[in-house]
This record gives C-alpha cells, structure tokens and sequence, in this order.
C-alpha cells in the first residue's frame, strides 16, 4: 500500500462559516493545500467568498482578493499582466494567479469574462465549485443545475418536474477554448483533486478544473452524506472524473460498471419528487453522455 | 526636450500615458475613444511602451482587468465612452471603495436611445456619485496634462482613489491641435515611480475586498467619505506642482473676465472654448459678463465655485445633460452649493449640446440675455433647451 502525505499547513484556515457537511469549504482546502504560499488568489462572489471574510476577519493567508460577482476571470487576468510587467521590469517575482468561482458564477453570469481570459491565453488557473445551483441566495436554479432536479426557482409541482434543463457541460466549453489543461475533480477524491491542481498550475497558460462540490443544504441530504455523495456521482457516470491534457483526454477514475443513478438520487430531497420514469429518462441520457466522453479517451 | 507638435486629443492622451511609463493598459474599442486605443496598441507593438495590453471582450472586463492590475500594484489605464463607460458602472465602485489609483480617459458620448456616438455628458453624470476624482478638460493640451495630473493625484498616499479625465468626444478626442510635450524628465519628476503600499503580494499577504456586515459598513462608507473630501486639497496642490514644472496652471474652477462681471456663465469641458468666444463679443458691447468653467466635477469645488461667482447677481449654467423628470444635473448641485449663502446669485438652467449638438457663439450670447429676462421675470419652466426644434 502506498501511503500518501499532504501538508498540515492551511492557508484557509479553520473558523469560517460554512455550513456543516459543505463540499465547498472541503474542496477549497484541498486545493489551497496543493498550491503551497507563492498564489494570488481572486474570489468571486458567493458560498466561498462570504464564509471565509466578514470584515474585520479572513480565514485567508496568502493575498486574496474579492471584487464582484461575474468578473473573477477578469480581474486573474490583470493580476497576472500585472505580475507579468512588474517581473519583467525587475520589481518583483511573480506568482501564480488562481480564480475561484461558483458555478453560477462560471456558467452563467461570469462565463463571458471566463471564455475572453482563457481565449487571451493568461497564465492562470480557474477553479469552478460546481454545487448545481446558487446556493448562497437560497438554492436558485443555474445553468449547472441537472435535470429534474428542485430548486427555489425551479421549483417542482403539479406542472412542472423542477429543472427543465439539462446541466450545461461547462468543462467541455472550458475546453472548446483549446486551453492546455482542463480537469474534472471532486473531493471525495482529495489525491486526484491535488494532483490534478498541481498539474493545472505547472502548465504555462489558461487552466481550468471544473470540482464538483456536494451542497447537504441545498441538495436536502444528510450532513455526512457529502463523501458518499461525491462518490456516487462519479460511480453513476453523472460526474464523470476526467483530464484533458494539450487536447487529450483520460479517464481518472473508470468504474468497470456504472451505479444505477437511482442510488446517488433517492438520498436527496431535491430529487425525491420524481417518477420512476422521469428517472429512467435520466438514466439514458446519463449513460449515453459517459459512452460518448469514453469514446474520446486515449488508446480506448 | 520640449517640443510643440500638432495632436489629436485621442493621441496626446496617449501620449501622456506612454510618458507615465503605464505598466497594464485594458481597453475595449467604442467610438469616439477608439484613437486612443489603437494608439496605445501601436506604442505597445513598437516598442515604445513596456506594457501589457490586454485586449478584453467588453468593458467590464476592461476595468475590472484595471482593478486586478492596479490591486497588484501597477500603474494602470483604461479608456472609454458613453455606453461603455455605462457598462462599466458596477465595477466602477470597487477602484474608489478599495483606494485603487485606477486612471481613467472618457471620450464623453450619448447614451441610448437613439444611438448616438457623439458627444454630451450623460455618461460622465451617470458616474458623479462612485468617488472618483473627475476632471474636464477643454482643449487637447488639456487633455494631455490633465491626463498626467491624473497619475499625480490618484498615486498621491493622501488621495489613492481613482481619477477619470473627460474629454468630449469628437470635440476634443478627433480634433487637432498644436501641443507642448514635455521633456520625459519632467514627467518623471512629476510623477515619479508608483509603489502601491497594500498590492496583492505572497511576501505580505492582505485580504481585499473582505464584505461588511451592518455593524461595520456605515464606517467603511464614512471613513471612503472623509478620505475622499480631503483629496480636493491634493488636486489643488498637485496642480500647482504641474505648474511648477511645465508653467501651466489649473483651478477646481476656472475664471474668465468674471472681474466686475454682474452675469456669469458657467460651461464644462470644450464648449468653454466658444463661449468664451461670446463673452469677449458681449464685453466689446460693454457687458458686464464672465465665464467659470468647472474643471474638477469631483470631488466637488465648493469653496472655489463660491468664490469664482462672487458679487455676481446671476450665474447662468448649461447642462450637457438631462436628469429626465429635474433637469440639468450641474445646475443643481450649484443651486444646491448657493442655496445657505447670504449673498447668492439667481441661478438659471439651461440644457443643450446633447449628442454632439453645437452651440454657437449667438446661442451663449442669447443665454446670457435670456437668462437676465427669466431671473428678472421668472419662467414656467425650471430649465429650457437650447438649439431644440419645435
């Protein structure tokens, strides 16, 4: 067996507000732990940003910063030109520029300025915590919120099944911007997740790392689901763990057969209202987008 | 060396900010402000200014690229007009709220709709009330100098908020005229290198941006208030700095014959020019009539503006701008800066010049006179257009 060491040290320090069992706050710590203390870090707002800055306090303790809702793209990139001036006019070294976003924050209202920083080519690397809606306003529906699924705003009833829409493949339009390196994460996985964040940040150029985050207060599930949850997901084929490396791809973890979605779904309130057919709809269309993201895969 | 060359105002802006050795320039093209990105883009490409330009996908994007650079603790520009300058809004805040010294040039446009590329000052009264230092200019050597003051004022550790230089566009920003270009030199001892003490650095970590609750907001907001009223003391003295080297001066509000004058008009930006024009053709006549121009709109003159109007019975003010459903955004706030005065002049409103309409030399003439006639009679009307069609 192979044993594996992290750091102790924590630059998001302990005492923040997250909600308990908060996939988020999880996530963010292990990715703060796999890029060391020479990181600039850009929040958007959000679950991430609020929890960790009421003033006068910060959980933060490396440079962090935190201007608006859908510009954090924008804001990593002058950062990094900066960065990159003032080492070229020799007043100081550089260090590695990091975005944090929601997924609404990504998808939705942020990804304009997402899509004109990876398309200029900045030297950054962009974290999407994808938990499927806008969590901090009260469980609203995005863009990344699954099919079927309820939401505040998308709520189920008499006519309506919740969400209308299918979830809207925010890492394959990471990738459509031909960046050097895209992956998908969770962190019920936390070895994968930090080893796929070095790599985003050894690379020269855009990265991106879509990480999907279990939310017990959004999702109505059980606070010490959050572990189980992220495993489902991935073990069902409904978040797929994969890399995309200089335009080729690679399955992270490959289940030899998929859970049925029934399994990850029937533990959550936020699915609870739906038939068995509604269900079944799911499944196809889960099943097929896994054969479909398979058949890219190298040497398959 | 000194030398006077014939300019564009975009590109004399451009001048002035390759001179202050900008380290990030963020910009997305919108008429009339495009000369001066292209400029820049030039400069960059050639060598001749050590910069990154980052070529955004919107005007969001452009200040908020300027915030994270100026965060980091570059010197920083940006550049503008009308509905970009709207689209910007929102970012706005986060420069004057964080005391980032952002520069920013707004070739003044129309807002929407109808389209109109040309100029007025909509866009610039839009932004009155985001605490950022704003200054007019009325001629292309103008737009150079205050372009580069605007480095001196908002890098200066008393001030550190963002500064914004209006032109007007077309007007100014696509006409030609003769310029003095200083020696480098002398802009560097003018504005000399910028170390920005709080930049976003791993050596000495600082959060930004952090969000206040009720319990601490108030203060944050009162303490960006006392901050900000007590710039107005630094532009005066960096304008005298400015004078210092390069032997040109600039006022918070600037007089023309207002000596004696009973009537006074007050204009921003380039229509001083022709206006000034009229008064001179009134005072052959043997009137008693001035010309103020205000040249910093924020943080607002107070003092100066009543001390440039003085003994005068009436001040007669033209908006390029409406407030829909009040009036002429200037015009009040002076209304509003007389109104505890002992001795205050009568104020009348006027509007026009919008979306690049001129005014000619009989239409300031024609105020003047018209204005005695509402101040002495009164009028139904709390404002009227100028130059409008029935």
């Amino acid at each position: 067996m192979t044993r594996r060491f992290v750091t102790g040290d924590e630059n998001f320090s302990p005492g923040h507000r997250a909600c308990i069992g908060c996939g988020e706050a999880l996530a963010m710590r292990q990715v703060v732990k796999a890029l060391g203390d020479n990181i600039i870090l850009v929040n958007a707002t959000g679950c991430s940003e609020i929890i960790a800055s009421a003033l006068p306090t910060t959980s933060w303790k490396i440079p962090w910063i935190h201007t608006l809702f859908e510009n954090t793209a924008s804001i990593a990139s002058g950062i990094e030109s900066a960065l990159k001036v003032v080492e070229r006019k020799g007043k100081r070294k550089k260090a590695k520029v990091i975005a944090f976003a929601g997924d609404g924050g990504t998808s939705d209202i942020g990804l304009q300025a997402l899509s004109g920083a990876l398309e200029r080519g900045h030297d950054l690397l962009y974290v999407c915590f994808d938990n499927e809606a806008y969590m901090n306003t009260g469980i609203q529906r995005s863009s990344s919120t699954p099919y079927g699924a309820w939401t505040t705003t998308a709520p189920s009833g008499k006519m309506s099944i919740g969400q209308k829409t299918w979830k809207k493949n925010m890492p394959a339009i990471a990738i459509a911007h031909d960046i050097p390196y895209m992956a998908t994460a969770c962190p019920s996985y936390p070895f994968d997740l930090m080893d796929k964040v070095k790599k985003a940040v050894s690379v020269d150029g855009p990265s991106y790392l879509h990480i999907y985050v279990v939310c017990p207060t959004g999702w109505r599930c059980k606070t010490n689901l959050t572990i189980r949850l992220g495993k489902l997901a991935v073990e069902t084929g409904i978040f797929p763990l994969y890399e995309v490396e200089e335009g080729k791809y690679k399955m992270s973890v490959d289940p030899p057969e998929l859970t049925p979605i029934k399994d990850y779904f029937k533990i959550q309130g936020r699915f609870k209202h739906l038939s068995d057919e509604v269900i079944e709809e799911i499944q196809k269309k889960v099943t097929g987008d896994y054969q479909r993201l398979k058949e890219k895969m190298e040497g398959l | 060396m000194t030398k006077r060359v014939g300019l564009e105002g975009s590109f004399a802006v451009s001048e002035a900010v390759r001179m202050a050795d900008v380290d990030v320039l963020s910009a997305y093209p919108i008429t009339p402000q495009t000369h001066i990105v292209e400029r820049l883009s030039e400069m960059v490409a050639d060598g001749d200014l050590d910069a990154e330009f980052i070529c955004v996908e919107s005007e969001h994007s452009a200040m908020s690229a300027c915030v994270g650079a100026s965060a980091a603790g570059a010197r920083v520009f940006t550049c503008t007009a009308g509905q970009g300058l709207e689209l910007m809004h929102e970012v706005l805040y986060i420069p004057s709220s964080m005391r980032l010294p952002v520069v920013a040039v707004v070739a003044n446009r129309a807002l929407s709709s109808p389209l109109s590329v040309w100029g007025d000052h909509s866009d610039a009264m839009a932004v009155r009330d985001i605490g950022w230092v704003q200054i007019f200019a009325e001629n292309v050597q103008q737009a150079y100098d205050l372009t580069l003051c605007a480095y001196r004022i908002a890098e200066d550790k008393d001030v550190l908020f963002p500064a914004m230089v209006h032109l007007d566009g077309f007007h100014l920003s696509h006409v030609i005229e003769p310029v003095i270009l200083p020696d480098q030199r002398q802009v560097d001892d003018f504005i000399p290198e910028f170390e920005y003490p709080f930049a976003l650095n791993p050596d000495k970590p600082v959060s930004m941006g952090c969000y206040g609750p009720p319990y601490i907001y108030t203060e944050a907001k009162k303490s960006q208030n006392v901050a900000f009223e007590s710039s107005r003391k630094i532009v005066s003295k960096a304008w005298g700095e400015f004078e210092g080297i390069f032997e040109r001066s600039y006022l918070p509000v600037e007089s023309y014959r207002t000596e004696d004058a009973d009537v006074i008009l007050l204009v921003m930006g380039s229509f001083a020019e022709t206006a000034m024009l009229a008064i001179d053709r009134m005072r052959k006549e043997g009137k008693k009539v001035g010309l103020a121009r205000l040249r910093l709109w924020r943080p607002f003159p107070f003092d100066e503006i009543r001390k440039a109007v003085k003994g005068a019975k009436l001040l007669v003010v033209l908006d390029r701008c409406i407030s829909f459903g009040y009036g002429g955004p200037v015009c009040s706030e002076l209304r509003s800066a007389f109104y505890r005065e002992k001795n205050r002049p009568d104020i009348v409103s006027f509007i026009g010049g919008l979306g690049g309409r001129d005014i000619t030399i009989d239409q300031y003439e024609y105020m003047i006179k018209r204005g005695k006639e509402i101040s002495e009679n009164g009028s139904e009307e709390e404002f009227e257009m100028i130059g409008v069609r029935q």
